[in-house]
């Protein structure tokens, strides 16, 4: 079988938005006149890309998964208190903090699906309920401490032959990255898709169309857990640590030129989106932009990018002086009769 | 403006098409100064696209459009109103708050010292509605005053103060209550006199009986004829719209030798809407299933399908009593349905014509079977879709493209019984040939066929026997080529006596 290149729809946009951010980038910050600078982004970019790519299968089957940021914290709180800064117990508490995302992905889904909450619905309160369990717990402050062990993954490096030292979080993501590439590429991946896009086609192909987007929550679920290891090791820990992380991580998707709603865009494009998004903000803060306002830029992507998803095209058209009548530039519907 | 002077207009070979569907195939149409020339033909047969291609609103994907000999290409409805066509739609564009006189010049205000020129206006409003002899209305009347008819008045005005000699009307009579009708009449009559060349787009055959000089038939986008009104009785016409021995051809029935084994057996097989079905279809035939709306064809099919399963009685596939509760059991079991609502739920219409042609196989199978993909171009080839690619998404094919991507991701899965419910609805004539010839072929191939259609001459042409259905249970079975009052018959509750 021949391999031609062939981005996937949607795709391009981020990629010219991205290549633009690290070109300015190289000139804005001379961190960033050496490979040694992007490793640096990459790095810190890894936890948003990897949420966002967890975020990616629920948006593109059809749900939102807004519980990720709150399941960030609880992560980080709970290994913290777990671990105590005791090597011995990392392992364990590793596996506990994975088993734990994969709980909460698998009750956002099994709700979603079963009890037919949209999930939109079921995830904000999960959102909710975790954030009032963590201040429950920790009383605000949270106690304990991370083991050097499981801080590695966050901030330490290792020896690739050829590439030198390269951050764990930067192989970490580029696994998960291929992994998902691949997944998406095959046949459940494909059935993922198309159930954000008719749900009732699947399901009278003899599709399992609750088990396909089940799937996808405890993907969002497991991600975020790896997510808030890396976090946890990079950012240390504290009861904020995933603020906000489950907006971030969806302006990262749409930003990938995902369609809200699901059936259209790529996994690769969604991990591209939170990359430009990071870089974005490292921009502006080269730039002397100041960091309250990350969020407001932030607002506005998301809104413009959801615009451009939905006219593609026709934004200048639609954004013209006045409208001019043109009749191959307005998506013409067949007439009827 | 002067009156008096005539404008021909000449379409020639016109074809468009929207997002891959071909909408008008080469139509040629021929318009004089002073006539009323109707635009007939069923919903859907191009007349609307027509009038927009003529309009500037549409630009052809091919043909030539003449005016007066000259040949134009207009590039917005701008640039046919300069070579003198306008169009009056369906929707009113008139600000009802504002002056007859201000609508008519909207836009275009004559301007005399910097200030619109209220008077000149007004002046040439009503020299325009004297012309039409329109009494009834003066230039300084609010829109909202007027009724709907008069209304429609100073839609044409404001079409004749650009200088228009052609006028496209688009269903003029849609939005006109009876009495006004006839002053709608009076006034085109009055516009044919005076020269004006008139488009009349409709399909109410009293009207264009009443008012047209020559009648253009349009059938699925294709020029049917055009012929002086007088030559032409109410039946041609319709003949000529609905083209009744156009498509007439079926592939030849099974013979005795081609029918297999019981592939699908009902056995007393009822749920909440249809019930105490007996009925055997064997590999190699196509059964049909008749029956009026709501009768229960459809709940047999999703029944058989484990959409709404049965909850009475027996189904035995392959001489085997199985449980079908849900559509995977039945994928699993060799059983396939092709619903009647391709676009909702039939296809992922955002994804490409690969994924979809794997979506059965992805959706129901497991291990190697659900990742081989190697065949799709055969499988493609076979129902012979026309695509650019297979990355192209399904929702830029046809209707009939689109349809035949359904067949070929149940062919996918080799089904040994195939459900196909109305398999022919919404798409052109060479596809429906295209999709009988493939049904009949799977039936020879030992798939057995249960094909359900509101459209009889198809389900009598492509059927081996027919069974009727009426009010949730079967009235009957009927031989191939029974007649289509037979059917209608059992259909309706008659006859159930004599059949039974």
């Amino acid at each position: 079988m021949t391999w031609r290149p062939r981005l996937a729809e949607g795709t391009a946009p981020v990629l010219i938005v991205l290549l633009l951010l690290l070109i300015g980038l190289a000139i804005a910050g001379p961190a960033y006149a050496e490979p040694s600078g992007y490793l640096a982004l990459l790095k810190r970019a890894a936890p948003l890309m990897i949420l966002a790519i967890g975020q990616y299968f629920v948006i593109v089957s059809g749900g939102f998964d807004l519980s990720v940021g709150a399941l960030v914290t609880a992560g980080v709180v709970i290994a913290a208190r777990l671990i105590n800064g005791s090597e011995s117990a990392t392992a364990r508490v590793i596996l506990l903090v994975l088993g734990f995302g994969l709980l909460v992905g698998l009750v956002n889904g099994l709700v979603t699906t079963k009890l037919l909450v949209p999930s939109f619905i079921v995830t904000l309160g999960m959102l909710l309920v975790l954030d009032g369990a963590i201040f429950l717990w920790t009383g605000g402050a949270p106690r304990g401490a991370l083991s050097a062990g499981f801080r590695t993954f966050g901030r330490g490096a290792v020896d690739v032959p050829l590439l030198g030292e390269v951050p764990w979080s930067v192989l970490i993501l580029l696994a998960i990255l291929l992994a998902a590439a691949l997944f998406m590429r095959g046949g459940t991946g494909r059935a993922l898709v198309a159930v954000g896009d008719n749900e009732a086609a699947v399901r009278l192909s003899g599709g399992q169309v609750d088990r396909l987007r089940l799937l996808a929550f405890v993907l969002s679920g497991l991600l975020a857990a790896i997510a808030a290891i890396l976090l946890g090791g990079f950012a240390g820990v504290s009861a904020q640590v995933g603020d906000g992380l489950e907006f971030r991580a969806i302006t990262a998707v749409v930003l990938g030129g995902v369609v809200l709603g699901g059936g259209r865009g790529s996994v690769v494009a969604a991990a591209a989106g939170a990359l430009s998004l990071e870089s974005l903000f490292t921009l502006l803060n080269l730039l002397g932009v100041s960091g309250a306002l990350e969020s407001a830029v932030q607002g506005v992507i998301i809104i413009a990018a959801v615009a451009y998803a939905a006219l593609g095209s026709g934004v200048p058209q639609r954004l013209r002086w006045w409208p001019k009548q043109r009749d191959s530039a307005r998506p013409a519907q067949p007439a009827s009769s | 403006m002067t009156p008096g002077t005539t404008t021909s207009v000449r379409l020639t070979g016109i074809s468009k098409s929207f997002l891959g569907v071909p909408v008008l195939h080469g139509v040629d149409l021929e318009l004089r100064g002073g006539e009323v020339h109707a635009v007939m033909g069923e919903n859907g047969a191009g007349k609307s696209t027509l009038l927009k291609v003529l309009a500037g609103v549409h630009r052809p994907d091919g043909g030539t459009i003449e005016v007066d000999g000259a040949e134009m290409s207009f590039a917005s409805p701008t640039d046919a109103q300069r070579a003198g066509i306008a169009i009056i739609h369906q929707e009113f564009t008139l600000l009802p708050h504002r002056s007859v006189a201000e609508n008519v010049y909207l836009g275009r205000e004559p301007v005399r010292r910097m200030q619109v020129d209220r008077r000149r206006m007004v002046a040439d409003t009503r020299e325009l509605l004297d012309w039409l002899g329109e009494d009834g209305i003066d230039p300084t009347d609010t829109v909202a005053s007027l009724s709907v008819a008069q209304q429609q008045v100073v839609e044409i005005v404001k079409a004749l103060s650009t200088d228009a000699r052609v006028l496209g009307m688009d269903e003029p009579t849609a939005a006109l209550a009876d009495h006004e009708v006839e002053l709608l009449y009076d006034l085109v009559r009055r516009l044919r006199e005076r020269g004006i060349a008139i488009l009349y787009v409709s399909h109410r055959m009293r009207e264009v009986f009443d008012l047209s000089d020559r009648i253009t038939v349009l059938k699925d986008g294709r020029f049917v004829t055009c012929a002086p009104t007088g030559e032409l009785t109410s039946e041609d016409l319709v003949r000529h719209m609905v083209g009744r021995d156009l498509g007439e051809y079926y592939p030849d029935r099974a013979g005795p030798d081609d029918l297999g084994t019981v592939r699908l057996a009902l056995r007393g097989a009822g749920n909440d809407r249809v019930r105490d079905l007996n009925l055997e279809v064997r590999a190699g035939e196509i059964v049909g299933l008749a029956g009026l709306q709501g009768s229960g064809r459809s709940a047999v099919a999703r029944a058989v399908f484990g959409v709404e399963p049965f909850t009475r009685g027996l189904v035995e596939v392959d001489g085997v009593v199985r449980r079908v509760t849900r559509p995977r059991t039945a994928v699993r079991l060799g059983i396939a349905l092709v619903t009647e609502d391709r676009k909702g739920d039939g296809l992922a219409l955002r994804q490409s014509v690969r994924d979809n042609t794997l979506l059965v196989r992805r959706a129901a199978l497991r291990g190697g079977r659900a990742r081989a993909r190697s065949d799709v171009p055969a499988l493609l080839d076979l129902v012979a879709v026309v695509a650019r690619g297979e990355h192209q998404e399904v929702r830029f094919l046809s209707g009939g493209n689109q349809q035949k991507v359904v067949l070929a991701k149940w062919l996918a899965v080799e089904p040994r019984v195939l459900v196909v419910d109305e398999p022919t609805r919404g798409i052109d004539v060479g596809a429906k040939r295209a999709v009988h010839e493939l049904l009949r072929d799977l039936a020879r191939r030992g798939v057995a066929v249960l094909m359900i259609s509101s459209e009889l001459p198809e389900l009598i042409g492509m059927s081996d026997r027919i069974l009727v259905m009426h009010d949730g249970a079967l009235a009957g079975e009927l031989p191939a080529g029974a007649s289509e009052g037979a059917v209608m018959a059992l259909a309706t509750g008659h006859g159930i006596g004599e059949a039974a």
